[in-house]
């Protein structure tokens, strides 16, 4: 008996690793202090009333803010304990098993739990606000894609303590990825975790999309709509089209590993490279879904602080579409070296040159924004002008592999890696980052310290090209990605220090970056006005941080920049003056956060194959769902007029 | 009640008309989901590695008459509509509970071809990869119908005690898009599997 | 203005840095043989072009910001400046060139590839010879069917000859890499595919495998030693008269997961062949039908012929 709970703890709990014990530790000693620190405050009500149950856009934007920051930290480590590992050939430090699976974890957490949520947060907090509605069309289902998405994180992150984290790469090819060669819980955890945080980002797309057709302010037609809010538009509709796609491939490899089945085998008739097809024909434009909003906040950071409209504002939407377009035509690059005909090859490697067309069309436009411009270097600018000369190299040599004959010497090589960390990093972190310093205000009601984010952007940046750009000649010279050690002699020791140094530098910044966050929150700026940029779109048009009403009146929209305009036209003050009306808004809800946790229990028993467990979370998911149906008929109160008026007056616009 | 030409009941709240076209959004991503299951089956269907092959499995009867129950239960389900445009909360929700039975005659008939392959034929999900691509298509349709099943019954008890108003009106509407949908799908998979399945 | 200046230092050091002392220790940009020197080419025709899209992008990027940040002079300050159609016109069309300019070397090339490498100007035509390439995990065994001889992660070619390496897999797939001779191509278990590789002189070539396959990933890692005609006859000849056969037990034994040293016998079970083909069969069967296609592509070229008569050789041979 003793026995038998012993080897069962033994393969529950990850051992033998003193970093795992120290993580272990860790994780419990951190959990322990948030309890203490919400009972001793009495802040568990709090926390309940202000955030868990809320369907406010803004919170739950900040919620996804904060948890991404925390992904990214987490992904970041795992980044550096890979390159710790190589900073001398034939280390040590990590063995081939846990390198693979720190590499699994960095990928898979950077894309679904840094990158998308991220972003989701951002057009959490922008979009409503741009267009000038109240919140978005489906509140409730917005907190539901949230708490999905955190629940699905932590039901990933806890791999690697509890079972093992997955260990074939983000990509999870078969038959590597399936049962027979990859027994154990960690694929489990991939598949289900992605699984449950990919319904969640499919309802985000649903919502945005409606809430940007519907929920426009009076005047607002498609072509005068903020560029984020129509690079959030572009993005629903990739995400509706593409993540299904996903859901399949997931459900799949799902049903292989815990029912049998022979989707993705090589037994009994199964096809491993149609999981490379499936994989990338969401992998493609999932590129595009991290890409495309941060085009639409570099738009908004270089058109604001060049004090200019933007240059070629259609050019900028089509090409947008474009690319959108082409994304779902291009995903066979994944693997020119799979063996497909010339015709294949040569259809795919056009198919992707084509996309340098609208991406080129949209670098000019932002240099001929800035031309003629009054440029201010904030900090949030700076991230959005490091981003055109860092990208178009991630750009460039994204063509260069878009060459199908050359990219059979570049594939899987550290030259990939270089590539494609040019452009998620340079596009994807560059424009979070400047969306975080641009929006910040709003957030909160206070700037974040320029100086110290000059450090962090400095300090990052620079340590970002002497990471990546060495990593172009590693790969000619014949490093592929994914090898735990290298052997000496090769002449790769020289450059591979280097990319460790870099890396760590970028760490550096990131803690620079947190420190100026924690430094801001005591120290920095208020904002009084609402408008510490001389903004341009509606998000500035309202106190900051903005009320839960968004605005007190609804804005009447003219032109593009509709809040410049209204500047201009000395009407900026018509959403703020009395009388005031009750505002009608949807009431917040516990079902989202308790929903999400049976999915939490549901994943984990499956992830086990655990069925007594798995099958009681299946009734809690399914309960809830009938539960929200008989309540929603009644789910909307009115903030009265009185009330309205307090919250202007306390805002300091009603003088 | 009098009818009236102005907007349907279940548009007439902003609510309602954006959750309305939020549900064909849905459904358009409920396009793409069965599709690629539908090109995953294509590709796998002559991957039968010695096992039955869909010409063995496959009894003309007993798709026929499925396909009958849910062609019919989608017609019910559209004369539901009528009534509920017209008000009338009797015939709507008789003409649900009709669906319905229709509904569970499908589910039940899917289930018993489900169980006959598996126990007499011995075809399994493991079989072959023909037949995890089967199980899973046609199982994804079933198990959409049976969770329709359990939302109508929901819908129905809200009609019940509420009447017609613009949120159940909402509902209503909404749960008849989904069936209508799902026999959308089931005549593209009597088509290329069923049919198909027969000849090739 | 300094990030740009400290990045393009930073640059050109790095480039002058391989350009002058290691070109050599690049493999890429060290090619060895017909089919590297193709892509080589093609990689630095795409280096040239996009260089010079960076450039221009860098050029008016240092232009603006100079001109227009806000410490010097406002003049020049248009608030409204909203677009301008030809600028946007003629940004719009020079990609649309470029990308042209790189699709037909692309396309041509991509072809080129689908056979054996061409004789150089003046030399004759050699008999190409074919080795069946499998990866395990996580170890790389070729065998050479007309000769019967195994190698183990390691394998001897005749130099100036083009060899066409079957490439299959055992269990999780592979890549197989000799950057130096060129570039790769996957090892599927469903799929077995093909590459042509050429080395111009004698010489000792790294190759290693690309695609991520489990724990013993990152020793998967080979030798390509080509040698005269005369001493690769010689090598044979030796392996045959020294080295051990192989018996079904020891290749089963040979395919368990681990990493493993060079090794050589002088034979193996012919069953091995019979699955090879087999699997071959399947590909070719997938070939012929697309031929049609090839046919038509390369007779609007007229002298590229001969990729298409080598390819009907290397069939007989693997048979």
């Amino acid at each position: 008996m003793i026995e038998n709970i012993k080897s069962f703890l033994g393969s529950f709990f990850v051992t033998g690793d003193p970093m795992i014990y120290g993580a272990d530790a860790s994780i419990a000693l951190a959990s322990i202090g948030i309890v203490f620190y919400l009972t001793y405050f009495k802040k568990w009500k709090w926390l309940w009333d202000e955030w868990l149950t809320t369907v406010d856009h803004k919170k739950i934007g900040i919620m996804y803010i904060i948890a991404a920051i925390l992904m990214l930290f987490r992904g970041g480590v795992d980044a550096l304990l890979m390159r710790a590992q190589l900073i001398i050939p034939n280390n040590t430090f990590l063995t081939s098993q846990h390198y693979n699976e720190i590499f699994t974890t960095h990928g898979t957490i950077m894309i679904f739990f840094m990158a998308m949520p991220f972003i989701f947060g951002l057009m959490n907090i922008a979009v409503p606000l741009q267009i000038g509605a109240r919140d978005v069309a489906f509140p409730f289902l917005n907190a539901v894609s949230f708490w999905l998405f955190f629940l699905a994180a932590m039901l990933f992150n806890i791999s690697f303590v509890i079972g093992g984290s997955p260990d074939a790469g983000w990509t999870s090819y078969a038959p590597l990825a399936g049962l027979k060669l990859d027994p154990g819980v960690g694929e489990n955890y991939y598949l289900i975790a992605l699984q449950i945080s990919g319904i969640g980002t499919l309802a985000t797309g649903v919502n945005f999309l409606v809430t940007i057709f519907k929920m426009r302010a009076p005047g607002m037609t498609l072509f005068k709509m903020p560029m984020f809010t129509w690079s959030t538009l572009v993005t629903s509709i990739i995400v509706i089209f593409a993540f299904p796609v996903l859901t399949i491939a997931l459900a799949l490899m799902s049903i292989d590993r815990l029912f049998g089945a022979h989707f993705f085998t090589i037994e009994a008739g199964g096809s491993p490279m149609m999981w490379a097809n499936l994989f990338w024909i969401w992998g493609h434009p999932e590129v595009y879904i991290v890409l495309i909003p941060v085009l639409g906040i570099f738009s908004e950071v270089i058109s604001t602080f060049a004090h200019k409209t933007l240059f070629g504002y259609k050019a900028m939407v089509w090409s947008m579409i474009a690319i959108s377009v082409l994304s779902f035509t291009t995903w066979l690059h994944h693997f020119f070296t799979m063996g497909n005909t010339a015709m294949v090859n040569s259809f795919f490697s056009i198919s992707t040159m084509i996309i340098a067309i609208p991406t080129g069309v949209k670098i000019f436009n932002w240099l001929f924004t800035l031309n003629k411009g009054r440029i201010e270097f904030t900090t949030a600018m700076l991230w959005a002008l490091a981003f055109i000369p860092n990208f178009t190299i991630g750009g460039i040599t994204g063509v260069m592999l878009s060459l199908a004959p050359a990219d059979y010497q570049y594939h899987n090589s550290y030259f990939l890696i270089a590539h494609f960390h040019n452009v998620l990093i340079a596009g994807t972190v560059f424009g979070v980052f400047a969306g975080l310093h641009y929006w910040w205000p709003k957030m909160f009601g206070h700037i974040l310290n320029e100086r110290l984010g000059k450090w962090a952007f400095w300090v990052f940046m620079i340590s970002y090209n002497i990471c990546f750009l060495p990593m172009y000649f590693i790969g000619l010279m014949g490093m592929t990605r994914r090898m735990y050690t290298f052997p000496s002699g090769l002449g790769w020791e020289p450059l591979n220090l280097i990319i460790t140094l870099g890396a760590f530098g970028m760490g550096v910044g990131f803690l620079i970056m947190v420190w100026m966050i924690v430094y801001s929150a005591k120290y920095g700026k208020r904002d009084t006005t609402g408008d510490p940029w001389n903004g341009r779109t509606l998000e500035w048009a309202t106190s900051s941080p903005a009320p839960e009403y968004n605005f007190a009146h609804i804005p009447q929209v003219e032109t593009v920049d509709a809040f410049a305009h209204m500047k201009e036209k000395g009407t900026a003050d018509s959403i703020y003056k009395a009388p005031f009306q009750a505002i009608h808004m949807p009431n917040d809800s516990g079902i989202p956060f308790i929903l999400s946790v049976f999915f939490f229990i549901a994943g984990f028993g499956l992830v086990f194959e655990w069925y007594w467990m798995a099958i009681p979370g299946a009734i809690g998911i399914v309960v809830c769902m009938i539960l929200r149906s008989f309540k929603d008929h009644d789910d909307h109160h009115h903030i009265p007029a009185e009330e309205v008026e307090q919250t202007e007056r306390a805002a300091g616009r009603l003088s | 009640m009098e009818t009236t030409n102005h907007t349907p009941i279940e548009y007439s709240t902003e609510e309602g008309s954006n959750k309305i076209l939020g549900f064909w959004v849905f459904l358009g991503a409920e396009i793409v989901l069965f599709s690629a299951l539908f090109s995953v089956y294509l590709v796998l269907h002559s991957h039968t590695a010695g096992g039955p092959t869909s010409k063995d499995l496959f009894e003309v009867r007993e798709f026929m008459i499925e396909t009958f129950l849910l062609l019919i239960s989608s017609f019910t389900c559209g004369l539901g509509t009528i009534e509920l445009r017209r008000h009338n909360v009797k015939g709507l929700v008789a003409w649900l509970v009709i669906t319905l039975l229709l509904g569970l005659g499908f589910v039940g008939m899917e289930l018993n071809e489900f169980i006959t392959y598996v126990t007499v034929e011995h075809a399994t999900i493991q079989t072959s990869a023909f037949l995890s691509g089967f199980f899973v298509l046609v199982g994804t349709h079933g198990a959409h119908v049976s969770l329709g099943i359990v939302w109508m019954i929901c819908v129905v008890i809200q009609l019940l005690r509420r009447g017609v108003t613009p949120v159940t009106a909402r509902k209503a509407f909404i749960i008849g898009l989904y069936w209508h949908f799902l026999d959308v799908v089931w005549i593209f998979i009597f088509t290329a599997v069923y049919l198909t399945g027969l000849v090739l | 203005m300094k990030k740009l200046a400290m990045k393009l230092i930073g640059a050109c050091s790095l480039l002058l840095l391989f350009l002058t002392g290691c070109t050599n220790k690049i493999a890429v940009l060290n090619p060895q043989g017909p089919i590297a020197r193709q892509q080589y080419h093609l990689i630095i025709w795409s280096v040239i072009l996009t260089a010079f899209i960076f450039a221009v992008v860098l050029i008016i990027f240092i232009y603006v910001l100079v001109k227009f940040g806000r410490k010097n002079n406002h003049a020049g300050y248009d608030p409204n400046n909203h677009g301008n159609t030809k600028l946007e016109i003629t940004w719009t069309l020079i990609p649309v060139i470029i990308c042209i300019l790189l699709a037909v070397p692309t396309v041509k090339t991509l072809f080129a590839l689908d056979g054996p490498p061409k004789p150089a100007e003046g030399m004759s035509k050699k008999e190409a010879i074919t080795i069946n390439v499998t990866s395990a995990d996580w170890k790389w065994i070729f065998r050479y069917p007309d000769e019967g001889i195994q190698t183990v992660n390691y394998v001897v070619i005749p130099e100036d000859t083009p060899v066409k390496f079957n490439l299959f897999a055992h269990s999780s797939m592979n890549s197989f890499w000799v950057p130096e001779l060129g570039g790769q191509q996957y090892t599927m278990p469903d799929m077995p595919m093909k590459l042509w590789l050429q080395a111009d002189h004698v010489g000792n070539y790294l190759g290693r495998s690309a695609n991520f396959s489990g724990r013993g990933f990152a020793g998967m890692q080979f030798h390509v030693l080509s040698k005269t005609d005369a001493d690769y006859k010689a090598w044979i000849q030796n392996i045959k008269d020294t080295k051990p056969a192989l018996t079904m037990s020891k290749y089963e034994d040979l395919l368990k997961p681990s990493n493993v040293k060079t090794s050589a016998f002088s034979s193996y079970p012919k069953e091995l062949d019979k699955k090879d083909n087999k699997a071959m069969k399947k590909m070719n069967h997938m070939e012929h039908m697309d031929i049609p296609e090839n046919h038509m592509d390369l007779k609007s070229q007229d002298n590229d012929m001969d990729g298409m008569d080598m390819s009907d050789d290397s069939t007989k041979g693997g048979k």
